[in-house]
C-alpha cells in the first residue's frame, strides 16, 4: 500500500506497510539518517521530526498518521530559527557525541519560531523531553538564548 | 598478549618536569613513517597524496588527521587534530579527521600495547606521539619546498596553512603535497616549545559539530547503510546465562521483510531488509532456553550476599598502613558504615549497532570500535581469518560511557556468528547489521557492578581517627577475561578498589580487602570505573569523620590530604564556591573531591529541596586539575557532562531483577538526567605544565558524595544506599 507524504518540502509516494514508524520510513525507506532511533517509545527525543511545523516523535507515529502532512526532518530544517540554532550550536561546542543533537535541535527551533524570547521555563517546557545521555544541557539551553538573540538581531 | 596494566600505564606517561622537553624517542616505539597497508590508502589516500599513518595532505589543502582512538563524544578528535594542526602550523579550517583503520602496530594506545580507547589516556598516551607526527610533516613540507625553490630550509617559514620563503615565494600544503611525500621523515623532528604553541592550551573549533548539527549521513554506526544489506534484531535471553534450546519463527516469517531467523549462542536473530519488520518480527518468535547455568536471583539477594561478603575476611589490597584492627579494638568509639550500589547500564544515546559483511575469505565492519584490536582478533578467530583480513571501519560513536570499551568483544562475535552461519548455510554473502533496541540496551547486561562497601572507623575520645578498616565486595571486571592476567594480581582487581585501597589523607591506620562476588550478570567498566563508588565512599565518610572531629569538612580534608594537587582543586573549589560564606535559607552546600585517572577534580554541589522533599541540585562548582589543558573549553564541556552523567546515576538509576530478570527496560523505567534535573555547572581550570591527563571521566565521581554530604549537612541523614530515590530524594 502507498501513502503519500511531503518530506523537507518534495512530495513522496512510499510503498510500505501504514503502521511501520515514520522514523523507519525517514531512516530506512529514504535513507535520511539525520533522524535517530533513540527508544522508540517516544521517551528520548532523538527522533524528533516537525510535523506541519510542531515537533512530533517519528518513532511514534506511524506512517499512516503522517499521510498527507508535512514533515521536516534535521537535513531538512531551515528559516531564520533553524539558521540562528544552528549557529549558536557551532558557536558553543554543543554537540559531545552528538546523536541526540538532530531532535534537540528540532525542538529548539520549534521553541524559537513560536516563542523568540524564551525564559528558562519555556525552554525547560520545551526541552525535557529530549535526553542527552552527554548531558550538554547547559549548553543547548545557553544555545538557546544565543540562538534567540541571533534572530533578533 | 595486551599489557594492560597499570605499572604500563603509568611508565607510558612522561615524568612530571621533562615531558615538553622530551623527543620522539623518548615516548617508547611509536612509528611514525610506514608504508599503509592496503585499507587505509582505499580509504584515505590517491596516489600523489602526502600520507603518513596520521597526516595526509590532499591536493585540494585538506589535511587529514587520522585519529586512532574513538571519539564516543569526549572530544578526542578534535584533540589529537589541535595537536597536528599545531605542530604543522595548520589553518584550524584545513583540518579534517577521519578514523585510523585497525592496525595495532601503528595505532596502539601507548599506555595499553593495543589498539583502544579508555581510562581517559587518550590524550595523555597521544600528546608527544601526535604532536611529533604534526612536526615531521611540516619539516617535510619546508624540506620540499625548500627543493623546489633552491632556498635554505632555514629561511623557510609556515604559518597557518602556508610555507614562506624569504625571498617571498609561497605555497599552500597542498600544492606541496606530493614533493614531500618523497622526503625522508625526520626521525626526531623539533617540536614547538609551549610559547610558540597556537592551539594547544588556547582554543580550536571541534571537528564534529558542523557534520552534528546537520544530521550528516553515515556519521554513526547505526547509520550505515549498503546496497542489499539485512537489519538483524534478536531476541535475547531473559536471564543472564541463558542460552536458546530452540525456536517457533512461524509467525516472525510471516513479517513482510522477513529473509531469516538465525540462532547464534547469544540469541535468535530475525534477519529482515530494514529494520522495522525486523523489530516488529522479533516480538512474534517462541524462543526456548536452557536456563540451567543462569542467574535466577533478585538483585535484593545479591545485594544480601556482597552485604554478608564484607562481614568476613577478604583478600588484602596493598596500600595498608598501620594495624587498623588494633586500633579499632582499643577505639573510644567505632562507627560502621554499610554502602550499597546498584548495577546501572550505561544506556548511550545510540544503541549497540555493528554491521558485518563476511564473504568466507575476508570479513569488513562498521561500528563505533572502541577495542580495535581485541575486536578484531575476537571476529577473525570466530570466521577463521587472520586478523588481517579483517577490516574495521570505526565510526563516530553516540557515547560509550564505557558500553563499548569491550573485553570480549561479544557485539563483534554476535555479529560474525551470524554472517557465518548465513554464509554456511549456502546463502549469497550480504552486509548484516545487527540493532540492539533500547530495551536490548537496558536488559543487555555489562553494566557498572553491583558493590557494597563496609567502612569501620575507630576514634579516640576527641573524635579523632585512630584506625579505619574497610571491605569491598562485587564482580570484578577483570576476573574470566582477557585482561586477568595482567590487570588482576593476587586476586585484587585493581578496577574494584582504585581510589579505596589507599586513601589521599592522612590516618594513623588503614586497610582494604576486597570480595571477588560470583554471577553470570557480566559486569563492565561505567564513566570512572571503580571511582563511581570509591569516591562516594571516601568522600561521605571524611564528611562523616569531620563531623566525629568537630570540624570543617573543607578545613578537615586539607589538614591531613597528602596530595598537593588534590589540596589545589579543594582550595580552589572551595574559593569560587565561596564555602566559608553562609548560604540563604534553604540552600545547602556539600563538597567532595577525587584524583582519577591521574586528573584531580573538587567539586561543590548546592543543593535545595522541593515541596515534595526531592533535592534540587542547583549549582555545581568544580575545579579540576588535569595538567595541561590541550583544549580548555572542551574540558569544560567534559566535566559539565560528567556531572551530569553522575548526578543522573545517584539520583535515581539503577537496574534491579526479579527472580534473574530485569526490571527495567527502557528510558520510562531507567530514568535519564532531564533538562529540569540539570544544575548550573561552573568549571575552573588550573594552570598547569604537567603532562596532560585524561578529562572523559574525572569529572563524574565528585558530583554523588557531593550532593550526599549536601543532604546530609541539610537532613542530617546519610544516604549509604543508592540511588537517592530509594530515600524520596529523587
Amino acid at each position: 500500500m502507498s501513502v503519500s507524504v511531503t518530506i523537507n518540502g518534495t512530495s513522496r509516494i512510499i510503498d510500505a506497510d501504514p503502521e511501520t514508524p515514520l522514523l523507519w520510513v525517514i531512516r530506512d525507506e529514504l535513507g535520511m539518517t539525520g533522524t535517530k532511533f533513540g527508544c522508540g517509545v517516544a521517551q528520548c527525543g532523538a527522533c524528533t521530526v516537525h510535523q506541519d511545523g510542531i515537533p512530533i516523535r517519528s518513532c511514534q507515529t506511524s506512517l499512516q498518521d503522517a499521510e498527507g502532512t508535512s514533515i521536516t526532518t534535521i537535513e531538512g530544517v531551515s528559516g531564520k530559527a533553524a539558521d540562528a540554532v544552528r549557529s549558536a550550536w557551532e558557536e558553543l561546542s554543543v554537540a559531545q557525541c552528538g546523536y541526540c543533537q538532530s531532535g534537540q535541535i528540532l525542538a529548539a527551533t520549534a521553541l524559537l519560531s513560536e516563542t523568540p524570547k524564551p525564559t528558562d521555563e519555556d525552554i525547560d517546557a520545551a526541552m525535557d523531553g529530549n535526553v542527552c545521555r552527554c548531558a550538554t544541557y547547559a549548553r543547548i539551553r545557553q544555545a538557546i538564548h544565543v540562538a534567540a538573540e541571533k534572530m533578533e538581531a | 598478549m595486551f599489557h594492560f596494566m597499570k605499572d604500563q600505564i603509568q611508565a607510558a606517561k612522561p615524568s612530571r618536569r621533562s615531558f615538553l622537553k622530551m623527543s620522539a624517542a623518548g615516548v617508547g616505539g611509536f612509528i611514525l613513517a610506514a608504508s599503509l597497508p592496503g585499507a587505509s590508502r582505499k580509504a584515505f589516500a590517491s596516489e600523489g597524496d602526502f600520507a603518513q599513518p596520521f597526516v595526509h595532505i590532499r591536493p585540494d589543502n585538506k589535511v587529514v588527521v587520522l585519529i586512532k582512538h574513538l571519539d564516543k563524544g569526549q572530544g578526542t578528535a578534535t584533540g589529537l587534530a589541535t595537536l597536528v594542526a599545531d605542530e604543522l602550523d595548520a589553518d584550524a579550517a584545513q583540518i579534517e579527521t577521519n578514523f585510523a583503520p585497525a592496525n595495532v602496530e601503528l595505532y596502539k594506545n601507548l599506555a595499553f600495547g593495543m589498539q583502544g580507547t579508555g581510562g581517559s589516556t587518550a590524550m595523555a598516551n597521544s600528546f608527544l606521539q601526535y604532536r611529533t607526527a604534526g612536526a615531521a610533516a611540516k619539516a617535510m613540507l619546508v624540506a620540499a619546498a625548500a627543493r623546489k625553490w633552491g632556498v635554505d630550509a632555514a629561511t623557510i617559514t609556515v604559518s597557518k596553512g602556508v610555507v614562506t620563503s624569504a625571498s617571498g615565494q609561497s605555497a599552500s600544503f597542498g600544492d606541496l603535497a606530493a614533493l614531500a611525500a618523497n622526503e625522508d621523515v625526520p626521525a626526531e623532528p623539533v617540536l614547538k616549545t609551549p610559547d610558540q604553541w597556537v592551539y594547544i592550551g588556547k582554543s580550536f573549533p571541534r571537528v564534529d559539530v558542523p557534520a552534528k548539527s546537520h544530521g550528516s549521513v553515515g556519521l554513526y554506526g547505526m547509520d550505515h547503510q549498503a546496497e542489499n544489506m539485512l537489519v538483524a534484531v534478536l531476541a535475547r535471553p531473559p536471564r543472564f546465562g541463558g542460552v536458546p534450546t530452540g525456536f517457533e519463527a512461524a509467525k516472525a516469517r510471516e513479517v513482510k521483510g522477513v529473509v531469516d531467523v538465525v540462532q547464534v549462542p547469544s540469541g535468535v536473530a530475525v534477519l529482515a531488509t530494514s529494520t522495522w519488520p525486523a523489530i516488529a518480527a522479533r516480538d512474534l518468535l517462541e524462543v526456548t532456553w536452557d536456563e540451567s547455568g543462569a542467574e535466577t536471583r533478585s538483585t535484593d539477594e545479591m545485594a544480601k550476599e556482597l552485604a554478608d561478603m564484607t562481614a568476613t575476611k577478604g583478600i588484602s589490597v596493598p596500600g595498608s598502613h598501620g594495624d587498623a584492627e588494633a586500633a579499632i579494638a582499643s577505639a573510644a568509639k567505632v562507627i560502621e558504615v554499610d554502602y550499597a550500589f546498584p548495577f546501572l547500564a550505561h544506556a548511550p544515546m545510540e544503541p549497540l549497532d555493528i554491521t558485518v559483511f563476511f564473504d568466507g575469505e575476508k570479513a569488513e565492519f562498521w561500528t563505533g570500535s572502541q577495542f580495535q584490536t581485541i575486536d578484531q582478533m575476537v571476529s577473525s578467530k570466530i570466521l577463521g581469518l587472520t586478523p588481517d583480513k579483517v577490516t574495521i571501519n570505526t565510526t563516530w560513536a553516540g557515547g560509550s560511557f564505557g558500553r563499548r570499551a569491550q573485553p570480549d568483544s561479544h557485539y563483534f562475535a554476535e555479529a560474525a556468528l551470524i554472517a557465518k552461519a548465513r554464509l554456511e548455510a549456502g546463502n549469497a554473502a550480504q552486509p548484516i547489521k545487527v540493532v540492539w533496541t533500547r530495551e536490548d540496551d537496558i536488559r543487555g547486561g555489562y553494566y557498572r557492578p553491583m558493590v557494597a562497601h563496609k567502612a569501620k572507623v575507630g576514634f579516640d575520645d576527641k573524635g579523632q581517627v585512630t584506625g579505619w578498616s574497610h571491605r569491598v565486595a562485587a564482580k570484578s571486571i577483570m576476573q574470566g577475561t582477557a585482561f586477568e592476567q595482567f590487570a588482576m594480581k593476587d586476586g585484587v582487581d585493581a578496577t574494584t578498589v582504585e581510589g579505596i585501597g589507599e586513601l589521599p589523607y592522612e590516618l594513623p591506620a588503614f586497610q582494604t580487602e576486597v570480595h571477588n562476588a560470583k554471577t553470570p550478570v557480566p559486569v563492565l567498566w561505567w564513566r570512572s570505573v571503580g571511582h563511581t563508588h570509591t569516591g562516594f565512599v571516601a568522600e561521605t565518610m571524611m564528611d562523616r569523620l569531620a563531623k566525629e572531629a568537630g570540624e570543617d569538612p573543607l578545613d578537615y580534608r586539607l589538614k591531613r590530604i597528602k596530595n598537593e594537587r588534590l589540596a589545589g582543586v579543594l582550595k580552589l573549589v572551595a574559593e569560587k564556591a565561596n564555602w566559608s560564606t553562609p548560604l540563604p535559607e534553604g540552600r545547602y552546600r556539600g563538597i567532595a573531591a577525587v584524583e582519577s585517572f591521574g586528573s584531580y577534580v573538587a567539586e561543590v554541589a548546592e543543593i535545595s529541596f522541593r515541596e515534595d522533599g526531592t533535592v534540587k541540585v542547583e549549582k555545581v562548582t568544580c575545579a579540576v586539575d588535569c595538567g595541561l589543558p590541550i583544549n580548555p573549553d572542551n574540558i569544560v564541556a567534559q566535566v559539565e557532562g560528567g556531572v551530569g552523567y553522575g548526578l543522573g546515576a545517584v539520583l535515581r538509576n539503577e537496574i534491579t531483577m526479579t527472580d534473574g530478570e530485569v526490571d527495567q527496560s527502557n528510558f520510562d523505567t531507567y530514568l535519564p538526567l532531564r533538562m529540569t534535573d540539570m544544575p548550573k555547572v561552573e568549571v575552573h581550570i588550573v594552570p598547569s605544565t604537567e603532562a596532560p591527563t585524561g578529562i572523559g571521566e574525572p569529572g563524574t565521581p565528585p558530583v554523588g558524595p557531593a550532593v550526599a554530604n549536601a543532604i546530609a549537612a541539610a537532613k542530617g541523614e546519610w544516604v549509604t544506599v543508592l540511588p537517592f530515590s530509594r530515600h524520596g530524594y529523587a
